[in-house]
């Protein structure tokens, strides 16, 4: 990889594929080449498991500012549902 | 150089063949019909993975009269798509070097055990292969011309260095073993042209073999006609330089 600037991290749910859904565990963030998206470079996330193998994977790749945004409405998003009394609810898995 | 009347053939194919401690990895492999000999070429794929575009490269050098092989250096992660691979590689911070110099160093053995080799054998990659060509040509003996384009992360800075990857390149440049040709576009950031300045004054100081090749207007994988990086008239005459130093330092 050209840029080698990539993070990973453990999470839980659930990510439509090819072949429908599947249970995500582990998120993949880098800013290098991307496969899609027309530039040298972008902000490339990946929802895998690894366990059911490489084609396990809900891919976004993004502009900088794109990723930005994203970033901010996942962060209001959050903060209303926790103003709103929901955040333990939406970490219990549903019965 | 290819004649209307003349009789033209190639056999391509995914092949096995032993890697890194001996592993056995995948790789396609074509080569012109006929008795030969003909000299070889491993092609080695970039960050992106063992894509079309690797397969399309290794039918071309097929088609100028090299036996030519591209190893699957991503086959101990797993199969599927080059992308979902490629993915996986990339979110791995990409495999160590330590494989890619045993599976390249294998891919090179396989062509020397072939009858119709006539003795000599190169080494092309772009990207991350573009470094790893210059990279195998100095940490392995048995090439006789090495083709880098592009060749990100050659020059590392030590915050750069993983136990994937613990030596930059540029740090072998003396046992570089064969000329080089190296091609770069001068609006790169992975090798920017200081990179790229650091790379050839290390060259020149081992009194090393090597052209340089950089052009304006171009910036990273110029040569990816799917890619808004494309550059045609800079692409073509990249091409026509590989062309040209494979022919003078492997025809014979």
């Amino acid at each position: 990889m050209c840029t080698m600037i990539t993070h990973q991290a453990k999470i839980n749910g659930s990510g439509k594929g090819k072949d429908g859904w599947f249970a995500v565990n582990q998120v993949n963030v880098s800013y290098d080449h991307p496969y899609h998206v027309p530039l040298e470079h972008a902000l490339n996330i990946d929802f895998v498991n690894e366990a059911e193998g490489p084609g396990a994977r809900v891919a976004v790749e993004l502009t900088l500012e794109s990723a930005r945004n994203l970033v901010e409405t996942i962060h209001a998003v959050l903060a209303r549902a926790q103003a709103g009394g929901y955040g333990e609810e939406s970490t219990k898995a549903e019965g | 150089m290819v004649q209307t009347n003349m009789y033209e053939g190639m056999l391509a194919e995914t092949v096995t063949i032993h890697g890194a401690n001996h592993d056995v990895i995948n790789a396609y492999f074509a080569r012109p019909l006929g008795a030969g000999p003909f000299p070889g070429m491993v092609v080695i794929h970039h960050a992106p993975g063992w894509d079309e575009w690797y397969r399309e490269a290794t039918r071309k050098f097929a088609h100028y009269g090299y036996a030519a092989i591209s190893p699957n250096l991503y086959c101990r992660e797993g199969h599927g798509t080059p992308e979902d691979v490629g993915a996986k590689v990339r979110a791995a911070g990409g495999v160590p070097d330590v494989h890619v110099v045993g599976d390249i160093e294998g891919a090179m053995r396989y062509l020397r055990s072939l009858p119709y080799i006539n003795g000599k054998v190169g080494v092309f990659g772009t990207c991350s292969g573009g470094r790893n060509a210059f990279f195998l040509a100095c940490r392995v003996k048995g090439f006789d011309a090495a083709v880098e384009c592009w060749g990100g992360r050659v020059v590392m800075p030590k915050e750069d260095l993983t136990p994937k990857q613990p030596v930059a390149p540029i740090d072998y440049t003396k046992d570089l073993s064969c000329p080089l040709l190296g091609i770069f576009g001068n609006e790169d950031k992975s090798p920017s042209p200081e990179q790229v300045n650091q790379h050839e004054a290390e060259l020149k100081k081992h009194g090393k073999n090597y052209e340089f090749h950089r052009y304006d207007g171009a910036g990273h994988g110029f040569f990816y006609y799917d890619r808004p990086a494309y550059r045609q008239e800079q692409a073509v005459d990249g091409w026509k330089k590989i062309f040209a130093f494979l022919e003078k330092h492997l025809s014979k």
